[in-house]
């Protein structure tokens, strides 16, 4: 772990995860690193989106569909068993629970939303898991839009399920056979799709990642998971706030939407990523997909492939936030690998009679292996966002099991 | 080998001297690296009558490109591409008279930091450089340097560039100013875009610097229609798919001579 930086006293800091400074910029990250042809409609989406947020009439309109159709707000689950044979006090933030069973369906609907404000009428999106493309598929069909889902053909292969669940919602989706075959293509793809579909289509941008707005945007989205536990653990905690806030990170949405409720906290923020797809925690400076963070590099600057057994967290670079976040020491980045991923997945399903998918089983396996020895003392109360249901991660754990 | 002629400020003097002439600009790309003699495509153009040549430095990951500079870029890595190789390449080419403009993705300029990417160049003889994904609000942090390398930067413009923003990039631009002619990525097209001649007239009204229209130029007749709107044409995926199907230096530059002639024709 010595490419991890030590913890700094987790104190608030001014001004972190609040909104961007100019320029969209997060400390040096952030941007608008965007082909020319895309960036008078990432201004219109940035406008469009500060108008939006400041509008109780859309914040009204978004909290009705998140609790109407997504089920929201999901209940923080103590994990008992789990708990006491671990030595601390887990508690999961269920958003395995929303309607299509990810925190996908929270940024989907907001600007899936903002999208019939704009007056654009087909989403386009990319997706690796599968989950984000269920999620925009499934917001269109509500509000009456068409979706384009953009999928690496390796991704195709091991999400069958997510694949005709996105058909059976009406979405085209288009398998991407360039490069590694997975989400970073399918991101890539979606990009250069936008270029010519400008005029009346809205890219619905999955992560904390991509041009201004989208990092600040995805999280504002995704902020209602760390708003919401927030309260949860002020009424079930007895210190009222959790020791440790854990999540995983692939580009990181579900993490920047935790990270959002505690940010001005004494509570330790960590993000738990692949080992294979460390961005944050092995990442150099660089740009891709439009904003400047850290990614995984070969000595020539070129771009390598992620590797995970989770396929949402095959990602090679991480939210410019989170860049920002590590680089003041007010988020810790962490890896597990596979292995340890997929028996958090079996251990959860064990003990609390519940299957994560195995992005999520990511932020439980360094809990797991943390817990009482490592960096997490005994006694510790650990939120963990659970970001996802296991479902679609099946027919991957059987050939393992 | 740095062309001693050509100093900084080179490719703009030179395209605009050759405009004054009343001639039609014309600059081919080739992907560096694309095939084991590739420097031969450059003398080439060089030959069929190029004005400047445009050197794309591959990208893992390009988000403008189309298919055909997509597999370029990815054929060439395969063969052991990178910028360091593609310029050690060009380092140890014999003078062309034409200015080479390079053309690569931001992560490539950060990785060795803008400073060493310019000096890079400069070294190579390379005079110019495209960066796609470098709009010219975040250009600040290379547009200096460049300019102390001696690399003019040229920046985009595209149709959906609204009128203040254009007059930014038509005066910051250094070189010509790459009029991007439809809303797309790179790649061949059956006609030229109308937008073209639109985005074209508009930077025209602003900035007396060489305009070159670029994006889905891919034969003789389209270029001399772009050369009644815009100063020249940059030519890349029509010269790009016939290197991948195997087209020699020669074939090229008899393709090349093909848009050069229809240039001088429209003249």
């Amino acid at each position: 772990m010595q490419d991890v930086l030590p913890w700094r006293e987790p104190v608030p800091l001014d001004g972190t995860m609040g909104e961007p400074r100019a320029r969209g910029r997060f400390g040096e990250y952030g941007g608008r690193y965007a082909p020319e042809s895309l960036v008078e409609a990432c201004r219109e989406v940035d406008g469009a989106f500060r108008e939006a947020w400041a509008d109780p009439g859309f914040r009204g309109a978004l909290a009705r569909l998140l609790a109407e159709h997504v089920g929201r707000p999901t209940p923080l689950t103590p994990a008992r068993r789990l708990s006491e044979a671990l030595g601390v006090q887990l508690y999961l933030k269920r958003e395995d629970l929303t309607h299509t069973g990810s925190h996908k369906i929270n940024n989907v609907l907001g600007q899936a939303l903002l999208a019939t404000r704009m007056g654009r009428r087909r989403l386009i999106a990319e997706t690796g898991a599968g989950q984000h493309g269920v999620a925009t598929a499934t917001a269109a069909a509500l509000l009456g839009l068409e979706a384009t889902v953009f999928m690496g053909e390796r991704d195709i292969e091991r999400q069958a399920l997510n694949v005709f669940r996105m058909r059976m919602l009406g979405a085209e989706v288009v398998p991407v056979t360039t490069g590694s075959r997975t989400l970073k293509d399918a991101t890539s793809e979606a990009m250069r799709h936008w270029v010519g579909a400008t005029g009346d289509s809205h890219y619905c941008i999955g992560s904390v990642v991509g041009p201004d707005p989208y990092p600040w945007m995805v999280r504002e989205f995704q902020r209602i998971i760390g708003d919401e536990a927030r309260g949860q653990c002020a009424a079930e905690l007895r210190t009222g706030v959790p020791d440790y806030v854990v999540a995983c990170v692939g580009g990181g949405s579900n993490a920047a939407g935790t990270f959002a409720g505690f940010a001005d906290t004494p509570a330790r923020l960590v993000g738990v990523e692949a080992e294979g797809g460390a961005g944050a925690a092995r990442g150099r400076l660089g740009v891709l997909h439009g904003c400047r963070s850290l990614f995984l590099q070969d000595d020539d600057g070129q771009i390598t492939q992620a590797h995970s057994i989770a396929a949402g967290l095959d990602y090679p670079g991480v939210g410019p936030e989170h860049a920002h976040l590590r680089d003041l020491g007010r988020a810790r980045y962490v890896t597990v690998t596979d292995d340890e991923a997929v028996g958090a997945a079996v251990r959860l399903a064990r003990t609390e009679g519940i299957v994560p998918a195995l992005e999520s089983a990511h932020a439980l396996a360094w809990v797991i292996r943390e817990a009482g020895g490592g960096d997490l003392p005994a006694g510790s109360t650990v939120l963990m966002t659970l970001s996802g249901r296991g479902d679609k991660d099946v027919s991957t754990l059987k050939e393992l099991l | 080998m740095t062309n001693p002629t050509l100093a900084a400020g080179a490719v703009e003097r030179h395209l605009r001297a050759r405009r004054d002439t009343g001639r039609g600009l014309l600059m081919p790309y080739v992907t560096g690296g694309i095939t084991p003699g590739w420097t031969d495509y450059l003398r080439a153009f060089a030959a069929a009558g190029a004005d400047a040549i445009e050197v794309g430095l591959p990208f893992s990951d390009p988000t403008l490109d189309g298919v055909t500079i997509q597999q370029a870029g990815h054929t060439a890595l395969a063969r052991g591409a990178s910028t360091r190789r593609i310029l050690a390449d060009l380092s140890g080419m014999p003078d062309l008279d034409v200015p080479l403009v390079a053309s690569t993705y931001y992560n490539l300029v950060l990785h060795d930091g803008p400073e060493a990417f310019c000096a890079a160049l400069r070294r190579a003889g390379v005079d110019g450089l495209i960066v796609p994904d470098l709009p010219v609000h975040e250009a600040d942090e290379l547009t200096e340097v460049a300019a102390a390398a001696g690399i003019e930067l040229a920046l985009l413009a595209s149709p959906a560039t609204p009128e203040p923003r254009l007059a930014e990039i038509s005066s910051r631009s250094r070189g010509f100013v790459y009029a991007v002619s439809l809303m797309g990525t790179t790649g061949e097209r059956a006609a030229l875009a109308a937008s073209a001649a639109e985005l074209t007239a508009r930077i025209r009204r602003g900035t007396d610097r060489p305009v070159l229209l670029g994006f889905g130029i891919s034969t003789p007749d389209q270029a001399r229609e772009a050369g009644r709107h815009a100063d020249g044409v940059v030519v890349g995926a029509a010269v790009v798919r016939r290197v991948l199907d195997g087209a020699g230096p020669d074939d090229l530059r008899a393709f090349v001579a093909t848009l050069r002639r229809a240039l001088d024709q429209e003249v």
